[in-house]
């Protein structure tokens, strides 16, 4: 049995070369280009890595500013004294830390509980940095000065983006995969069949919490100036779910169908309407529920499969004249 | 053939008020088929929970060759090799036929994987009639065939003990035959079996013993003839007028 069969291996090469390509924009262009760029393959690891977890489980995580801000901040606090590279290290292991106290305290407890105290916990999270900050420090918030441009967050963000997908693939084809798949049928059959289920979603949410850590690392040098407010934004957190649902959740390369058109409206939207932001997302929110229940990804496989039908009944018609 | 595989020793359930198992005891003796009757809503059903790790006991105990499994999480209790099939059936519709039997040969008391998983969930699926057909939608398969499939996810984790909860239930004539040969053919492979039945005829060709249950007490237990001639259970079945 070889690693790779034929169509992975040919997935694998495409993916290699549109990251390749990709790659090179910042030497097209560092302006406007670059730095939409930016926000949209943040998103996209945010959407991806957010989907890991809620994908299978179908758990709306609304945790994902306490992890980003938690990323961001570690970066905040050590770099003047911390080499870059082990920031980042640190960043994961601390968001995926919480994810794991989180996720223990959590997971257990039914869907709906679960939103509203990822909700919580990203606001309390911001109220004791905030608490900390005006308590123990002079001032409101932290420098970060380094000489990362934006074209080097572009680098950093897609390398992780590569990462992220390997790890959400690697998963796939793993017992945890094929667990999670179980769960998100029927939770009382995997339990019979000795899945340990809170374990699994744990690990998970861990993976996930880790990888949102690390982008709000990487993003650290591109505030300069971080906040409690900034770092720890909700909006983060409802873009994010926003995102991802849009594009659609059960598989991995989902949420980038809808990161790509929702951050460039988004980026319209802030540019024309300034004021009317929040309005937009509200919008952009029901439309979704309403009319993509399964993302544009479950619209692309009901075309498939309509195509498939289609091309079944010609080829039948076509058997009996 | 004389050990207790699996013994409850005063098991007792509570819902609020109800009491839906009381200060229930009896044991399965290793590679027994064992019957579990009872009308509707005497704590069948509920029995089977608290021995697969589905619902925790209020009180009482439960062992498993020995050890203790009372309240330990059903993960566990599948782990030790306590498999189960569900009254109302539980496939996994998003999987394939095979997958669905894969399943259940991977993270519990088997914990194969790959090929040789896929292997043997063909195998499983050709036992219970379902041969050629791994790769079928689950959706679109008959109810047998869903029942058929379940039992083939339970032993695909090669179970010390089986529960049956109402398996040859809802099966017509043809299948029902089917049905118990298959049951036959397990029960002679020596798995211990515990089958909760209203299908009088399966009880009676099936079983060497039976218990019967009516809200939620043990009312008889022992040799299927005499058991269901015993004027309590026909009784407890029937009303008073047929005692
Ligand atoms: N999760 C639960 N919560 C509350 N009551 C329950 C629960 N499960 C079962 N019961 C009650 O316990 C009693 C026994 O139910 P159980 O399902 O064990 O009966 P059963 O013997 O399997 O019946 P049937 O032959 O109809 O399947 C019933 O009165 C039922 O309503
Ligand atoms: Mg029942």
């Amino acid at each position: 049995m070889t690693w790779l069969n034929e169509k992975e291996r040919r997935i694998a090469g495409f993916a290699a070369i549109a990251f390749g390509v990709v790659a090179l924009l910042p030497l097209v262009d560092q302006g406007y280009y670059l730095s939409i760029s930016v926000n949209i393959v943040m998103y996209v690891v945010l959407c991806t890595a957010w989907t890991l977890f809620s994908g299978p489980t179908h758990y709306i995580s609304l945790a994902t500013a306490a992890f980003f801000g938690i990323g961001t901040y570690t970066v905040a606090l050590g770099i003047d004294t911390v080499p870059f590279p082990l920031l980042l290290v640190i960043a994961a292991l601390a968001s995926g830390l919480l994810a794991c106290v989180v996720g223990i305290a959590t997971l257990r407890l039914s869907g709906i509980y679960f939103v509203i105290f990822t909700l919580g916990l990203a606001e309390l999270v911001r109220q004791v940095v905030t608490w900390l900050q005006t308590n123990f420090s002079s001032s409101l918030g932290l420098y970060v000065f380094t000489d990362f441009g934006e074209k080097h967050i572009y680098w950093m963000l897609l390398g992780l983006a590569a990462i992220v997908y390997i790890t959400g693939w690697l998963i796939n084809r793993s017992r945890l995969g094929f667990a999670m798949q179980i769960i998100g049928n029927d939770e009382t059959v995997a339990k019979h069949v000795g899945i340990d289920t809170a374990r699994a979603k744990v690990i998970l949410f861990i993976i996930s919490g880790a990888f949102i850590g690390i982008v709000g690392a990487i993003l650290a040098p591109r505030f300069s100036y971080v906040q409690p407010p900034s770092a720890f934004n909700p909006m983060i957190s409802f873009q994010v779910v926003i995102m991802a649902l849009l594009g659609g959740t059960k598989r991995i390369w989902g949420p980038l169908l809808g990161v790509i058109p929702f951050t460039i409206l988004f980026d319209q939207v802030t540019a024309y309407f300034p004021n009317h932001t929040s309005f937009v997302i509200g919008i952009a929110f029901m439309a979704i529920v309403y009319l993509l229940p399964q993302g544009v990804l479950g619209r692309l496989e009901d075309l498939g499969r309509l195509r498939k039908r289609f091309r079944m009944v010609s080829a039948e018609e076509g058997n009996n004249p | 053939m004389s050990a207790a595989i699996l013994s409850l020793d005063h098991a007792t359930k509570a819902f609020g008020g109800l009491i839906a198992v009381n200060d229930l005891s009896f044991s399965l003796q290793d590679g027994e088929l064992l019957g579990l009757i009872g009308p509707n809503g005497s704590g069948k059903t509920t029995v089977l929970n608290l021995i697969s790790g589905a619902l925790k006991p209020t009180s009482g105990s439960i062992s498993l060759g020995g050890s203790e499994i009372a309240g330990q999480p059903a993960h566990k209790i599948a782990r030790l090799g306590i498999a189960r099939t569900f009254q109302l059936v539980r496939i996994l519709p998003s999987l394939t036929a095979e997958q669905n039997v894969v399943a259940g040969g991977v993270f519990g008391h088997v914990r194969g994987w790959g090929v040789e998983a896929h292997e043997r969930a063909r195998a499983l699926l050709e036992r219970v009639g379902l041969g050629g057909r791994g790769d079928s939608p689950t959706s679109s398969m008959t109810y047998i065939d869903q029942k058929r499939l379940e039992l083939a996810r339970a032993l695909a984790a090669n179970p010390q003990v089986l529960l049956l909860d109402e398996w040859l239930a809802g099966l017509n004539p043809s299948e029902l035959k089917i049905g118990i040969d298959l049951i036959r053919e397990l029960r002679n492979d020596g798995i211990s079996i515990i089958m909760v039945e209203h299908v009088m005829d399966a009880i009676r060709s099936l079983c060497d013993r039976c218990v019967v249950m009516s809200s939620g007490l043990k009312i008889a237990d022992g040799d299927v003839h005499r058991v269901l001639a015993d004027p309590e259970v026909i009784r407890a079945y029937l009303g008073d007028d047929h005692a």
